[in-house]
């Protein structure tokens, strides 16, 4: 079984996988980090958004073995310690979410478009693709614009 | 309301070493039987049985186990908020546990009931609960009891003392005769129920650190997966499954009623199984029916609408809704461990008392040995009422002699998924003299045909009460003088589910269309026709605050207009005003969405926005965008990629919703929203374009 070993949330981890196996799986049922949720394994709903080397990707399609020696984020390691990134503490100050299951791909992929785009137009925020069932979306909107004025 | 109020709540004292009440569940039943003759100190032997129990720990937590289901509509929060309000805790100190399944009582989340079914007990219990803590600290400092005050999970004295209720528990266990009032507070006291506040579990899922079913190691069970038919209803004839059990981490293929599970160390290994597996299957009973066969079926079962009233002329509209995926985020899971004496289920259930019936009779196991945990749930829309999974899981898990976590893929969750059904509707208003004179309604929906006994398991009937159930517009939401309506039924072998709002999402949704069709004929403005023609105070009452709110009669630049609609159930009442860009009108965008609701007391107001605001992607997503095609017993679509729900850039740029503050009972608000947003969306889509959509997703 192959060896990769990588990053993960600032430490690094080994994992024996195969070559091929989604991240999303090494992340969820090798190392029970369970933040980034399976919602359609195919890289559409995007409720497992995490960050590779601070860029976002959709772990369900991308395979461990492009993960070798880089940084994997997941939601689990976004906050500094105790203190909440400025998306998360937006997310709380707009109580974004509702049955919360794709939040942290919401908030994975509105951290990455931040970092990007430290100030979004609407245009923007719209090109997010993250699917949320529930409807949260004008709160998602609020929560991004909150977060990208604490950035300033 | 008025029923809710002249109840009278019982709250029990449990025999216990902490301090623990209880009070009877269920909306109109009476207190517990047996329980009646003994007012105080009853011993509930087991778990909490069909009460709502309060327990204050030793570290000072007020631990409520709720028989209710969080599926992110709130619940847990409101609930929390109730007692936080009647004990003076801190909301950080209420913790709401979900119960696991019961024996007996109330342990329903659907029908837009919980907060109106948990008011009353749940601040009742608090009160009680609180009257027993001062009490126990007026002994202990020797003091009378009514001087003394409670605040942030403390008992506080004159002279600024303070005891945390978790150090006064156990003596409060004691207490026989509270020394001040067990009553619940007035609202003009309310600090908390009424006032926005933040879901409890927000934290936790900023975080990551919620834990769905998936997300469970319980059990150490093993990520199983289902091969599934082509066809709805498709049979497995044969499987060679060699190939799958020879590649790595596979641990077992067993097949159930519904095709051919692989169990396997991780997911992705029970993919690569599942993928490999040689399956031939027969088609299912639908393989040759597609939609337009379907479509025709429905429009033949519309009922007739009878004669109109004599010398009144006619408006009759025609409406067809297609199949709607629930397709909550986290796809249906399960994790099962089966043995020989006993089971264990752990699954997001809104009926887990009907869920363990099913699972015990199908494992074959009395259900007294069979224990279902109800785990929260990454969203439902009504999808939770069935235990599908959780039964395939039990299955397996027994055959597979293994404690297995079942995960439906999307796919499965889109292509075999249960559906809100097709429905047509036929709509006939009869006017004369500038009036309407008489409203007539028939409906025809697809309704599930259960061959014996479903291995599904389900909720029967009560979920599906389309046919023959009266259509809301009987209520007489307006002033249309002689109403009438009926309803007929396409019975096929589909898996049909209750979907946010059940049959309002399209009966009233349609309802709402006409009246704008209707107001044209007569010349008269949608909403000045609606605010002279509604019977209700509070559903006018929310029109005129959505229409002021919203600019209603603004001017919009060409191919942009606004649409309204209102909607009364559950004992509240909303109004929805959409605005829509509609230039390109194959790419339509809802700018804006005002809405306005009185449900009586908001508990949380903020968790009521969310609701709505949900609501009206549900709205915009089942009118303009999300439905589900039938090609030949199979549903065509298999993901968020072509069942093409609402994504940001269709969502309204801009929302409000207005809360009125009425007061009084809480009514329902889960569902609320869903007709008004619909019809709001359509109207203004009708408007901003000239046309009379009637076929609905239009994008479809």
């Amino acid at each position: 079984m192959p060896r990769h070993t990588f990053v993960l949330n600032g430490k690094p981890v080994t994992v024996d996988a195969p070559d091929d196996m989604p991240l999303l799986w090494v992340l969820r049922d090798l190392l029970d980090v369970t933040g980034p949720k399976y919602g359609c394994g195919v890289g559409v709903c995007r409720a497992c958004t995490s960050h590779l080397d601070g860029a976002e990707i959709q772990p369900c399609v991308v395979p461990v073995a492009d993960c070798a020696r880089r940084e994997v984020t997941t939601i689990e390691g976004l906050a500094d310690g105790d203190t909440l990134h400025p998306v998360q503490q937006a997310w709380l100050d707009c109580d974004v979410s509702q049955c919360g299951f794709c939040q942290p791909g919401q908030i994975m992929a509105a951290a990455a478009l931040l970092k990007k785009t430290p100030e979004p137009t609407d245009a923007d925020i719209d090109a997010i693709e993250n699917v949320c069932r529930c409807g949260t979306y004008s709160r998602i909107r609020e929560a991004i614009k909150k977060a990208a004025t604490a950035g300033d | 309301m008025a029923e809710l109020s002249r109840r009278r709540f019982v709250v029990y004292t449990l025999a216990a070493s902490t301090l623990t009440v209880a009070a009877p569940l269920g909306c109109d039943a009476p207190a517990a039987e047996g329980a009646t003759a003994r007012r105080s100190d009853v011993v509930v032997t087991g778990t909490d049985d069909e009460m709502l129990v309060l327990e204050i720990t030793r570290d000072n937590k007020v631990r409520v186990r709720l028989p209710r289901v969080e599926v992110g509509q709130g619940v847990t929060t409101a609930v929390a908020m109730m007692i936080a309000e009647e004990l003076d805790a801190r909301l950080t100190d209420v913790d709401i546990p979900l119960a696991g399944a019961r024996t007996k009582g109330n342990q329903y989340t659907g029908g837009s009931n919980s907060v109106s079914s948990l008011y009353g007990p749940a601040r009742n219990l608090a009160a009680t609960a609180r009257a027993r803590l001062v009490t126990a600290a007026a002994h202990r400092w020797r003091l009378p009891a009514r001087v003394l005050r409670t605040r942030d999970t403390t008992v506080v004295a004159p002279d600024g003392r303070t005891v945390t209720f978790g150090s006064l528990t156990e003596a409060a266990a004691r207490v026989r005769h509270p020394r001040v009032s067990s009553k619940p507070k007035p609202a003009s006291r309310h600090r908390v129920i009424g006032h926005p506040t933040t879901r409890i579990d927000a934290r936790d899922i900023v975080t990551g650190r919620v834990r769905y079913a998936g997300d469970l190691s319980a059990a150490g069970a093993k990520p199983t997966v289902v091969a599934r038919p082509p066809t709805l209803g498709g049979k497995v004839v044969s499987v060679d499954d060699r190939a799958a059990r020879a590649l790595p981490g596979v641990l077992q293929v067993v097949r159930i009623p519904g095709g051919v599970a692989v169990v396997a160390e991780s997911f992705h290994y029970a993919f690569k199984a599942r993928d490999a597996l040689k399956i031939r299957w027969s088609p299912g009973p639908l393989a040759e029916l597609s939609d337009a066969a379907i479509r025709a079926r429905l429009r033949a079962a519309v009922p007739p609408l009878g004669r109109p009233p004599r010398g009144s002329a006619q408006l009759e509209e025609r409406f067809e809704f297609a199949f709607v995926g629930h397709a909550p985020m986290e796809v249906l899971t399960a994790v099962a461990d089966v043995r020989a004496r006993r089971a264990e289920i752990w699954f997001s259930s809104q009926s887990p008392m009907g869920a363990r019936e099913d699972i015990a009779a199908a494992v074959g196991l009395p259900s007294s040995a069979v224990r279902v945990h109800v785990v929260r749930g990454g969203g439902s829309f009504g999808r939770r009422l069935n235990h599908d999974a959780a039964m395939e899981a039990a299955l397996i898990s027994k055959k597979a002699r293994l404690p297995v976590k079942l995960m439906w893929s999307r796919a499965d969750d889109i292509k075999h998924g249960r559906m809100r059904p097709a429905f047509q509707h036929r709509i006939r208003v009869s006017h004369a003299e500038g009036r309407v004179v008489a409203f007539a309604h028939a409906t025809a929906s697809v309704s599930e045909a259960w061959e014996g006994k479903s291995a599904q398991g389900g909720i029967k009937g009560a979920a599906l009460s389309a046919a023959g159930s009266p259509v809301p517009s009987d209520s007489g939401l307006y002033n249309f003088g002689k109403l009438s309506g009926d309803s007929g039924s396409v019975e096929l072998a589909m898996p049909l589910g209750a979907w946010r709002s059940v049959d309002s999402g399209t009966v009233r949704a349609a309802e709402e269309i006409v009246v704008d069709e209707i107001a044209r004929t007569l010349g008269k403005d949608p909403v000045a026709f609606r605010r002279t023609t509604l019977r209700g105070k509070a559903v006018k009452a929310v029109l005129d605050k959505a229409a002021t709110a919203g600019h209603w009669g603004r001017a919009m630049p060409a191919g942009q207009a606004q649409g309204v609609a209102v909607h009364e159930e559950y004992g509240s009442c909303v109004a929805c005003l959409v605005e829509i860009d509609a230039a390109d009108p194959r790419n339509p965008r809802v700018t804006r969405i005002v809405m306005a609701a009185d449900v009586g007391t908001a508990v949380n107001p903020r968790g009521l926005e969310a609701q709505l605001m949900g609501a009206a992607v549900d709205g915009i997503s089942t009118i303009l965008r999300a439905g589900l095609h039938i090609d030949r017993g199979a549903v065509r679509e298999s993901s968020y990629a072509d069942f093409q729900w609402a994504r940001q850039r269709h969502a309204p740029l801009h929302f409000e919703a207005h809360i009125l503050p009425t007061g009084g009972e809480p009514g329902g608000a889960g569902e609320l929203g869903v007709p008004a947003a619909a019809g709001a969306v359509a109207n203004a889509y009708a408007r901003a374009t000239g046309t009379k959509p009637r076929r609905f997703p239009l994008n479809f």
